[in-house]
């Protein structure tokens, strides 16, 4: 982890000159984390929480910055791709250059309905933008398009289902506002720190801020928060949700206090979560710092202050101390009109919605699945996607939750496969089921088959044709294979008929063997019971 | 040609001017004694519409017509430093051949074929630097023509040059420049006014035939009047700020200069329309506004017959240059022998437009001048730490007016003083846009001096700068009512070599623009001496 380390002790140093602004650190890529959502360790996490005295309450609130994806920036027509080489996506708008104006990119509106909507909150009919002022290399202007005490929504909550690991249970937590603003570039230090480049692809592309209530009480509560937003904007289509490249950012506020005291403590902000992992970890860490502080009667030393979470040594440190409250100097952004919306564009964004991810999770424990199965294939929006569309092929819902969750699970994680990179279709599996259940073929060519179609695809019944694969429940054939067992195996049977019953077993797999796994296996073990039974 | 048919036939505007006796008739009266002026006094002529005359007639070339202008520019320039930056001729010459070559080839060359066009230096250029007249831009050169260079460009119009201007267009005088001072035509002594003050001298003294200025709070109408031209503040949203570098979003509008009505309407009707890059650039549909213009033959006629006009009672009290409120009452009697009905009317929230423009604009520009940082464009003053780079870069580029303002503006927007300033200045516009909805409910256009006084002398106000800031009284209620505004010369009062003329300001309703320059054209057109040529001009050629 030295790499993270130089790094974090560049920014700091860099850091340490300025008075005001924003910073994100997302000069380099983390590379210490996979793409999907890091499973956090139920054992790990539980000890600790145990830690933790009861006599105080961690509070927590996330300020989360969504990246929209956008054909176009917010203000411009440049087009924004992560990883483009430095500059390559920039316009005099999004540069700054004088005489450029800003025309917002109507999207941007759209998304931010569709989440306000989403997020259940109150929509501002009538908003505007501001102007955030601070100088910082990154904000070609000077200020940050944005909006600050009319945002686009308001008062809303996210239904959250805490997995079963973590307690489990149905936490409904409260969003403060949704609001719409742009993206600063990227500065980029150089190895030497003699010097810092300025990259502003990343200028000017919308971001949604969501603000949540101080809802959360531990590190857990915050990721699953989080996770749900991370899901919340894909099923919408609003974003990738991406932690890694910055397209999803989460910036922390923890604080403790004394139980049964309603003032809140004084809070630290925690950035530099690059994954729901280091996010619950982190805020662990900070509880477990400021209760120590605490309980030693140390409160005075927990200061209003951003900390950056190490993912290397696993904790917090400082940032920057806050010099007083920043004076952001907004005022209303003259270079574009309110933002007026109407009813019928609300309406019309209300209808598109999709299925949301806390309306698909209560439909799937309707159809009676267990919340272990609800919660996996609910919080993939693709799994969900397979999930019901085998579903609508009329395949019964908790035989296809079993085939995802167990083989096609286990596929996927062994050729590190998503469900939209494997070749089997929705179509073909509720085939597959179907197959099974009338009988066609047995469950264990079944599984045969199901390999075949995740690996190479292709249809089912032209695999069973093509192999030749349909079961044998003809009595007569499977009475004729029985019968060549028990001629080939005299002293088997007389071992059975001696007693030794257990010997079934083996009689059943070499019948099976004769029928190259074809034969009706309840068939098969009923006439061979009969066989060997029959003669004593 | 829908368009001169309506006007007159082109007379001698230009014969003083020495330009090809083609395009001259020298059918002018003789010149009238009064006041000192020594110029023609028949009424000032459309110099587009007489240049596009003799281009389709082919009695002048755009290349015979570009050298004589060029000559004169040559002369004046050294006098007047209208320009901060002027191509060589060279590349005049060669766009004035290739009008030549189109209209030998039959094509349309465009309405502004082979017109000089002076662009103001805080709007983008692509083939020319663009300083706003700050240190801090100093050589720098935008990627591309603000929306109005462009449409000029598009429709045949060469631009002469960039013209001086106070920085970033903080001023009223063009002393304010990082650059030069410029001198007003008709007195050197005295300034031109400003912040448009380079493009307003180009226009008087005929360096150019029309020009593009900004006017965020008077910049456009008070040079127009201290140098004795046509302006034209048209109504916010009508002009695209899309390239003209900002000082108050809310307030800039990019504003026309001509030697008559007619001219400048026609630039206007160039650049106005809206710009799919310029948000609050607005819809509304432009109309062509010569297309009313009446054929002027007498006043007998009473071509304003029932037109009410408003003469705003607190521009002509107190503190106002005797002079100049006579001229302003001559032009009113003007008006009523046209058959206007004139009133006085009272805008009691007046006064008030001043300390509310002042906040307003001053908070504005302390944010749009922020992106002057030194990191990625203009002079950059290298440091070790950032603070440093942008304190000195900042200090150092920005001009001494230009840093008084953004500290100002800072202070009105910093937390704990928002409502005390700008959200108070805010609810006094809204009074504003209301008194000034009245008054013109009841009129169809008011009037006012454009400035308090006539042009002063270079360095007059340079240390008291509330004086300088009190003397933009006249205009800035109309910018932040968003109203246009045409400002033309009105008269003289009897200072300098020639006297200094004084403007008249046209206020008119919201998108009105054609009305006021209908009734402009008429009140020129009609207006004894009303031509208003500045000495220098005579003195440099001939």
């Amino acid at each position: 982890m030295s790499y993270t380390s130089f790094r974090t002790f560049q920014l700091h140093s860099f850091l340490l000159k300025r008075r005001n602004g924003f910073f994100y650190s997302t000069t380099t890529k983390a590379t210490t984390q996979s793409q999907t959502q890091t499973k956090l360790s139920a054992s790990t996490q539980s000890k600790k929480l145990d830690k933790i005295p009861k006599d105080y309450e961690p509070v927590i609130g996330i300020e989360t910055h969504v990246q929209l994806s956008t054909l176009t920036k917010a203000f411009c027509n440049c087009p924004y791709n992560y990883g483009s080489f430095p500059n390559t996506s920039i316009c005099p708008v999004c540069m700054g250059l004088p005489g450029a104006l800003p025309v917002l990119n109507s999207k941007v509106i759209e998304f931010a309905v569709k989440l306000g909507l989403a997020l259940n909150c109150k929509l501002a009919f009538n908003s505007k933008f501001d102007r955030k002022q601070y100088f910082y290399p990154d904000l070609p202007k000077g200020y940050q398009i944005s909006q600050f005490d009319v945002p686009i929504a308001d008062s809303g909550y996210l239904d959250v289902d805490i997995p079963l690991e973590f307690g489990g249970g149905h936490k409904r937590f409260g969003i403060t506002r949704v609001h719409m603003e742009e993206d600063a570039g990227k500065l980029l230090h150089t190895e030497t720190g003699n010097y810092s480049q300025v990259d502003l692809n990343r200028a000017g592309v919308p971001l949604l801020e969501i603000v949540s209530e101080p809802d959360m009480r531990n590190g857990i509560e915050a990721a699953e928060y989080a996770a749900e937003l991370q899901r919340l904007v894909r099923y919408l289509g609003v974003s990738n949700g991406n932690m890694q490249e910055g397209s999803l950012r989460c910036d922390v506020n923890v604080s403790v206090r004394p139980i049964g005291q309603s003032k809140f403590g004084t809070k630290v902000e925690i950035k530099n979560l690059n994954s729901f992992a280091s996010m619950s970890r982190a805020i662990d860490f900070e509880i477990s710092r400021q209760v120590l502080l605490h309980s030693q009667g140390q409160e005075d030393q927990i200061v209003q202050e951003t900390r950056l979470w190490e993912e290397g040594t696993q904790r917090t440190i400082t940032m920057r101390k806050k010099e007083g409250l920043a004076d952001y100097r907004y005022f209303p952004e003259p270079d574009l009109p309110s933002v007026i919306l109407c009813q019928e564009y609300v309406d019309g964004i209300q209808n598109s919605l999709p299925e949301l991810p806390e309306e698909k999770r209560r439909r799937y424990e309707k159809m009676g699945l267990g919340m272990q199965d609800v919660l996996f294939l609910a919080n993939d929006k693709n799994i969900a996607e397979f999930f019901d569309a085998t579903l609508a092929k009329g395949a019964d819902a908790k035989l296809v939750a079993n085939w995802i969750m167990s083989d096609i699970a286990a596929f996927m994680k062994n050729e590190k496969l998503t469900i939209n990179d494997i070749k089997l279709t929705p179509e073909e599996l509720s085939e597959l089921i179907a197959s099974i259940k009338g009988g066609i073929i047995s469950g264990k060519i079944g599984k045969e088959i199901l390999f075949e179609l995740l690996a190479k695809g292709g249809s089912v019944k032209e695999i069973i044709e093509k192999k030749d694969l349909v079961q044998i429940a003809d009595p007569v054939e499977i009475e004729k294979m029985v019968d060549k067992v028990i001629a080939e195996n005299p002293k088997q049977v007389e071992q059975f008929r001696g007693g030794k019953t257990k010997l079934q077993g083996f009689f059943a797999g070499q019948v099976m063997k004769v029928s190259k796994g074809k034969a009706n296996p309840g068939l098969l073990n009923k006439i061979l019971l009969e066989k060997l039974n029959s003669k004593s | 040609m829908k368009m001169l048919s309506t006007l007159q036939t082109p007379r001698s505007t230009l014969s003083r001017f020495s330009l090809p006796s083609t395009f001259t008739s020298h059918s002018h009266s003789p010149t009238l004694p009064q006041p000192s002026l020594t110029t023609p006094t028949s009424p000032p002529q459309s110099q587009i519409l007489s240049i596009r005359h003799s281009l389709l007639t082919r009695n002048l070339s755009a290349v015979d017509l570009a050298r004589s202008y060029l000559t004169r520019l040559r002369l004046t320039e050294p006098h007047l430093r209208s320009f901060l930056h002027l191509p060589d001729d060279q590349t005049i010459l060669s766009r004035a051949h290739e009008i030549d070559r189109r209209i030998a080839a039959g094509e349309d060359p465009g309405p502004l074929a082979g017109v000089l066009v002076a662009v103001k230096d805080n709007i983008c250029t692509a083939d020319m630097p663009s300083t706003g007249g700050s240190r801090i831009l100093e050589g720098y050169r935008p990627p591309f023509d603000a929306t109005a260079v462009k449409r000029v460009k598009e429709l045949g119009g060469i631009v002469v040059g960039k013209t001086n201007m106070d920085e970033f267009g903080m001023g009223s005088t063009t002393e304010a420049s990082a650059f030069q001072v410029t001198a007003n035509p008709w007195d050197v002594s005295r300034v031109p006014g400003g912040s448009s003050g380079g493009s307003a001298a180009a226009v008087s003294a005929r360096q150019c035939v029309v020009s593009l200025g900004s006017d965020t709070g008077g910049s456009v109408r008070q040079p127009a009047s201290f140098c004795g031209v046509v302006g034209l503040k048209p109504t916010y949203g009508r002009v695209s700020r899309f390239g003209l570098m900002a000082y108050a979003s809310s307030l800039d509008a990019i504003g026309c200069f001509g030697s008559s009505v007619a001219d400048t309407g026609i630039l206007l009707h160039a650049i106005a329309g809206h710009d799919r890059f310029d948000a609050t650039s607005s819809k509304q549909e432009v109309p062509n506004f010569l297309s009313h213009f009446d054929l002027v033959s007498s006043l007998e006629s009473k071509p304003l017959k029932g037109l009410r006009v408003g003469l705003i009672r607190e521009t002509i009290e107190d503190g106002v240059d005797a002079g100049v409120v006579s001229a302003i009452r001559a032009a009113a009697s003007h008006f009523e022998e046209l058959g206007c009905s004139v009133n006085e009317v009272s805008l009691p929230s007046f006064s008030l437009g001043l300390p509310a423009y002042y906040i307003l604009a001053l908070s504005e520009s302390s944010s749009n001048l922020s992106r002057y940082d030194g990191i990625r464009y203009g002079n950059q003053v290298y440091a070790d730490e950032l603070d440093s780079l942008y304190g000195d870069s900042r200090s150092k580029g920005l001009g001494s007016e230009v840093k008084m303002r953004i500290l100002m503006g800072t202070y009105a927007l910093s937390a704990g003083y928002y409502d005390a300033y700008y959200k108070r200045a805010q609810q006094v516009r809204t009074i504003i846009k209301n008194s000034f909805k009245e008054a013109l409910d009841q009129n169809d256009i008011l009037i006012s001096p454009a400035a308090p006084s006539a042009a002063y002398k270079i360095g007059e106000k340079k240390k008291d700068p509330l004086a300088m800031y009190a003397g933009d009284i006249m205009t800035v209620n109309v910018n932040l009512a968003g109203l246009p505004a045409l400002v033309l010369p009105c008269g003289f009062i009897e200072s300098g070599p020639a006297g200094l003329p004084v403007g008249l300001q046209l206020i008119g309703a919201a998108f009105d623009e054609g009305e006021l320059l209908r009734v402009g054209h008429i009140f020129e057109q009609t207006l004894e001496n009303g031509r208003f040529v500045p000495p220098i001009v005579a003195d440099s050629v001939e």
